[in-house]
Formats: C-alpha cells, sequence, structure tokens
C-alpha cells in the first residue's frame, strides 16, 4: 500500500485593484480576472464560513443580489452548481454565459451606490507537508479525524480545481490501493453541500463503510 | 509578557502548529518594522503585541522608530488628514522637508533582509533599497478609498518601489503595478479588552453605571461621532422601545477631530436627560475592562456606522458571541454576513426592526451571536494577522501562483 501524505494549505489573499459598479463591469472582469481570481470568489464563502449551513452561495451571486438588487440574476449565479465543473475556466465560462444571456434579454442595469462596488480578488496558496502520513486505511482514519480544516479543504476543493488534479486526492489514494468502492463514495460526494465538519464526518464514516477490517 | 500557546486553547493546536511551520521558513532573515511611533496609535499597539510573538515563533522580527522634528509630523499630519479625503495643500518645501527627514533617519537605521515600513510617514525610505539591495514590503493601515490626488501622486512613486504594498480592506486597493495583499485588522482574545472575565465583574460595573441587567441591554461602544451616528441610534431605540422594555448605552470617548463633534455630544446628552433607559457613558482611555464588561453584559450590540474603516469594534462584540447589528459600510461587511452572523442595516426603521427582532426572539439571536463568534475566531484574531504577515514575507521568495513549501 502507498502512503497517504496530509499537506496543510494557507492563503494569501491578493487585491487586483478591479472593481465593478454594474453587470456589465462585472462581466468585463469575471472573463479577463486570473483563474485564482474566479476560484476565490465560488469558493471564499465556503472557506470562511465553514461552520454555516451549506449551499453557500458565490461572490459573484451575493453582490448582483444583495448590491444591485437584481433578484433574476442572482438566483441564476447562485445556481451555479461548482461540483458539475472540471476545470475553472468550465466555471467562468458559465458565468460569462449567464450574465451574456441576462444582458442580451434586454434587462435594466444598475449602477451601485458609490463604495458598494465589487471588488475583484485573488489568491496564492501555499501548501506544505504536515508530519501526518497514512499507511493504512485505519491510521487515515485516525489522522482525518485530528488535521485541521484546511487539510481537508486543501485535499478536497484544491485537488480538483485550483491544483487541476481532475479529482480529490482522497479518492485518487483510495482508487490506487484496491478500494475503488470507497473512491467512488468519495467521489461522489458534492462536498458543497456539506459544512467542513459535516464533510469531515461524511467521509469518516464511507471509511468505516467501506473497511474490510 | 503573553505566549503563543496560550492561544492554543482558543484557536486550536493546528492552526500554532501552522504558524510554527511557516515560521520556519523564514529562519535567518531579519524582519525589520519601522513606523513612527513607539507608543500610542493603532500600529503601535499592533507591533508591541506582534514582535514578541514573530519571535516566539522563531522569527528574527526587529522595530525601529524615525525620528522626526515638529514640523515633519505636523507635515505627515497633513498627509494622513489628505488620504483621508479632508483637502489640504503641501507645499513644496514640505515634500522637500518630508524627504530630508526620511533621508536622515534612513543613515541612521540598520535595515534588515525585509523591512516592512509601516503607513506613510517613512514611505520615502525605500530609496535606499538600490543600494541595500534587500526587501521592502509597504503596509497601509490607513482609509485609503479616496486619497487626495496631489498627495497620492507624491506617495505613489514610492510605493511602487517597495516589492509589495498591503491594504486592510478590499476598498483601499489602487492600480498598481505591484501585488497588493490584503491584510484585515485583528484583536486580541487574550488583551484586557476582550478577554474571559467572571460574571461577578460584568454585574459590578454595569452596577456601578446603573444599568439593570435583568432587562434588556442594547449597546453601541464608539466615539461620539456624527459617523457612528449616536442620534441614529438614539432613533431607532425610540422605534423599538413603543414595543420591547429595553435600556440603551451608549458608550465611548468624547475626544474627536469632527468638527460637529460638540454639537452631536451635546444632542446626544439632551435626549439621555429625558430618558432615565438611555445611558451615556464618556469612558477615559484606559477603560479596556469596563468596554469589555459592557459589551459581555449587553443583550444586543450596534455599530450603526454611516462611515467606518473597518469597524473592529463589531468583530470585539461578535467574539463574545453578542448578536450584533452593524451598518452595511466600510469594513462592517466584511465582518458581519447578513442574518448568518450577524445583522447589516442602512436605515434607523430596519436597525429598530432587527433590535426588537434579536430582543425577542432569543434562540435566533443566541445562534447569531454564536456563528459570529465561530466567524471571528476564523478569520479577525491576533492568529490569522500573525499568519497572514507569515506569508506576506514568504511570499516575497515565491513568485507562483500556488507555492509548496
Amino acid at each position: 500500500m502507498t502512503d497517504f501524505h496530509f499537506y496543510v494549505k494557507f492563503d494569501q489573499t491578493l487585491l487586483l485593484g478591479q472593481r465593478a459598479k454594474n453587470v456589465p463591469e462585472l462581466l468585463e472582469g469575471i472573463r479577463r480576472v486570473p483563474e485564482s481570481c474566479i476560484y476565490y470568489h465560488t469558493h471564499r464563502f465556503l472557506q470562511q464560513h465553514h461552520y454555516l449551513s451549506p449551499e453557500p452561495p458565490n461572490d459573484f451571486a451575493y453582490w448582483v443580489t444583495e448590491v444591485l438588487g437584481d433578484k433574476v440574476l442572482g438566483e441564476q449565479l447562485s445556481s451555479v452548481d461548482t461540483i458539475q465543473f472540471e476545470s475553472i475556466s468550465g466555471l467562468r465560462d458559465r458565468f460569462v454565459s449567464l450574465i451574456e444571456s441576462h444582458l442580451s434579454s434586454g434587462a435594466k442595469t444598475v449602477d451601485c451606490f458609490p463604495g458598494e462596488e465589487f471588488h475583484f480578488i485573488a489568491s496564492r496558496t501555499f501548501a506544505a507537508p504536515t508530519p501526518y502520513i497514512a499507511h493504512n486505511l485505519g491510521e487515515f482514519r485516525d489522522i482525518l479525524q485530528r488535521v485541521s480544516i484546511s487539510t481537508l479543504y486543501y485535499h478536497i476543493f484544491d485537488a480538483k480545481l485550483r491544483l487541476k488534479r481532475g479529482e480529490n486526492d482522497f479518492s485518487k489514494w483510495f482508487d490506487s490501493n484496491g478500494m475503488s468502492a470507497l473512491a467512488e463514495a468519495v467521489r461522489n460526494l458534492d462536498p458543497y453541500t456539506y459544512t467542513l465538519e459535516g464533510l469531515r464526518k461524511r467521509i469518516l464514516t464511507l471509511t468505516k463503510e467501506h473497511d474490510p477490517d | 509578557m503573553i505566549r503563543i500557546e496560550e492561544y492554543t486553547p482558543i484557536v486550536g493546536e493546528a492552526a500554532i502548529e501552522g504558524l510554527f511551520l511557516l515560521a520556519k521558513h523564514l529562519r535567518g532573515k531579519v524582519i525589520q518594522n519601522i513606523n513612527s511611533t513607539a507608543v500610542g496609535g493603532g500600529v503601535a499597539e499592533i507591533l508591541t503585541r506582534m514582535i514578541p510573538l514573530l519571535q516566539q515563533l522563531g522569527v528574527d522580527a526587529r522595530w525601529d522608530v524615525i525620528k522626526g522634528n515638529e514640523k515633519f509630523f505636523a507635515i505627515t499630519k497633513k498627509f494622513h488628514n489628505g488620504l483621508h479625503g479632508v483637502p489640504v495643500s503641501v507645499t513644496d518645501e514640505e515634500y522637500e522637508e518630508f524627504l530630508e527627514v526620511n533621508r536622515d533617519n534612513a543613515g541612521q537605521i540598520c535595515f534588515g533582509d525585509i523591512v516592512f515600513v509601516h503607513d506613510p510617514q517613512p514611505i520615502a525610505l525605500v530609496e535606499k533599497r538600490q543600494e541595500l539591495g534587500n526587501n521592502w514590503l509597504w503596509r497601509c493601515h490607513i482609509d485609503f478609498s479616496k486619497p487626495d490626488p496631489a498627495i497620492w501622486k507624491f506617495l505613489e512613486r514610492y510605493v511602487v518601489r517597495y516589492d509589495s504594498a498591503v491594504f486592510s480592506a478590499p476598498a483601499f486597493a489602487r492600480s498598481l503595478p505591484i501585488p497588493q495583499v490584503l491584510i484585515a485588522p485583528s484583536i486580541d482574545p487574550l488583551s484586557e479588552k476582550n478577554k474571559e472575565i467572571p460574571e461577578e465583574t460584568i454585574n459590578s460595573i454595569l452596577d456601578r453605571f446603573g444599568i439593570d441587567r435583568s432587562r434588556p441591554v442594547v449597546t453601541q461602544i464608539s466615539r461620539f461621532d456624527y459617523l457612528k451616528d449616536p442620534l441614529g441610534v438614539i432613533r431607532a431605540y425610540k422605534l423599538a422601545k413603543k414595543h420591547v422594555d429595553m435600556q440603551l448605552v451608549l458608550a465611548g470617548g468624547g475626544a474627536t477631530d469632527d468638527p460637529e463633534g460638540p454639537a452631536i455630544m451635546k444632542q446626544v446628552q439632551e435626549e439621555a436627560v429625558k430618558d432615565k433607559d438611555i445611558f451615556v457613558l464618556f469612558l477615559p482611555p484606559s477603560s479596556d475592562l469596563e468596554i469589555n464588561a459592557l459589551q459581555r453584559g449587553s443583550t444586543v450590540i450596534l455599530q450603526k456606522s454611516l462611515k467606518e474603516g473597518f469597524g473592529l469594534t463589531v468583530s470585539e462584540a461578535m467574539w463574545k458571541a453578542k448578536p450584533t447589528i452593524g451598518g452595511a459600510v466600510g469594513g462592517i461587511p466584511m465582518q458581519i454576513t447578513h442574518k448568518y452572523s450577524g445583522i447589516l442595516t442602512n436605515s434607523i426603521e430596519g436597525t429598530a426592526y432587527w433590535i426588537k427582532q434579536l430582543i425577542n426572539e432569543p434562540e435566533y439571536a443566541r445562534r447569531l451571536g454564536s456563528n459570529g463568534r465561530e466567524h471571528i475566531k476564523n478569520n479577525f484574531l491576533v492568529t490569522r494577522h500573525i499568519k497572514d504577515y507569515l506569508l506576506l514575507f514568504i511570499s516575497i521568495f515565491r513568485e507562483s501562483d500556488i507555492v509548496y513549501l
């Protein structure tokens, strides 16, 4: 069996100095900002409010709804189902097409009040190995119980989209060690619909259910 | 002196381990903080707290203060006001004097591997950069949303010579050719203002002010300043009091640069005289324990600002798990997510509505308070601030978007 090395991640928040005061400017920004900015605005809420109920909104939807008062576009943007996307560019394209179609339908655009602009923000990710290494499923479970939320976040969310590994690190490890049913079960979770502690518990339960020992 | 390990019961072992892990990557580097005052003011307060903690993590953090004469500080006061949007005029001679003082100081300071300059006063020290070949960071602690164009044009020449600039809120970012990092301020959970205190202390302090803890208490802690809207708070209280019994506490310092300040104070006092349930408390600067007790003894806390830099009193209240209602301005929405971790309002009527709701629905209020405390724990405590600083220092030497340490 190969080892699983747990990592922890830290994020640095970068201000891009770009802002939008209405929907067309938001669209323009979404088109040209770096991918780390799209990732930030679609995952920030999850990370900063990980103790809250699931189904967090993305920042674009929140701003359009709460600041511009555009409930229709806001609802469309909040319904973007992040789990379905294999890449950040795909996620970006979805936001672009929703906003383009909203604008081409003749929807009226308004400017926000001064001081309430949307500020584009990106992040840099710093990943570091922890001392925790699992050599089997039992150890994996013991370690997963005590590592920080940032570790869980890194291996589940960052791994797939931010690090472009195509899937979460846990499923990849389970697969490569002959635990394909467990890999599939974890792969099939929609992590965006759990709080991070809820997600930790769910994965722990799955590892127990699939543990031959 | 507070030990870094004392934060473990609050933020967890993993968070403190993370700080040690990051600090390891700065071994052998001297990090030289430079500002313009050793005592008084927010920057000195942050550095006094942070330098020992960084040193305990194994970081060689140092702190120097530039020296300046009265004329220099009069000029930098003009800069400060201008950056806050107050119209000021700075002459060429004054700009020259400012640079002279910076150059004199540059000749006397022993610079480290990373020079971390705080605020505009020492900004021109960066002229030394070429000669020294080291790394420079500039941290702007003040509201930078609408700087005076002439002063900004002057300062920008120096800002662009730094490796990165650091701001406290997204609205302060400029269009600059260097990376801009967001680092929000923080509160210290072990300080006098925020530490846990016994119920007896809370009771005795509220008793001393004549506040009845058996009835709901709604409190705003802030300067008596037009922008903190104390009169709006009183109007909201009056609207809400038609239906719910409560007391209102307005507590804070009386000193203010606002020319309308004395008039506001007078009106606040006039309103208070008419209503025995309004408590106006002018607190001296050394009242951290009293503020702590007033916040902990309150049922609901308000920060109904009309304009705000960051508004750390919101974090202080939320850290104490108090249901908090804040004006949706400045840094307050960074701290409160409406109806999740607190309440954001835009009007007196909205504030009155939510005061009633939170007093009448204590279970909902408790949930907001509990979420609020969790949010502050994860995002606005001094340990997060230290982590952001460590990442900032490390980031100078690592350029990619994803960095493997």
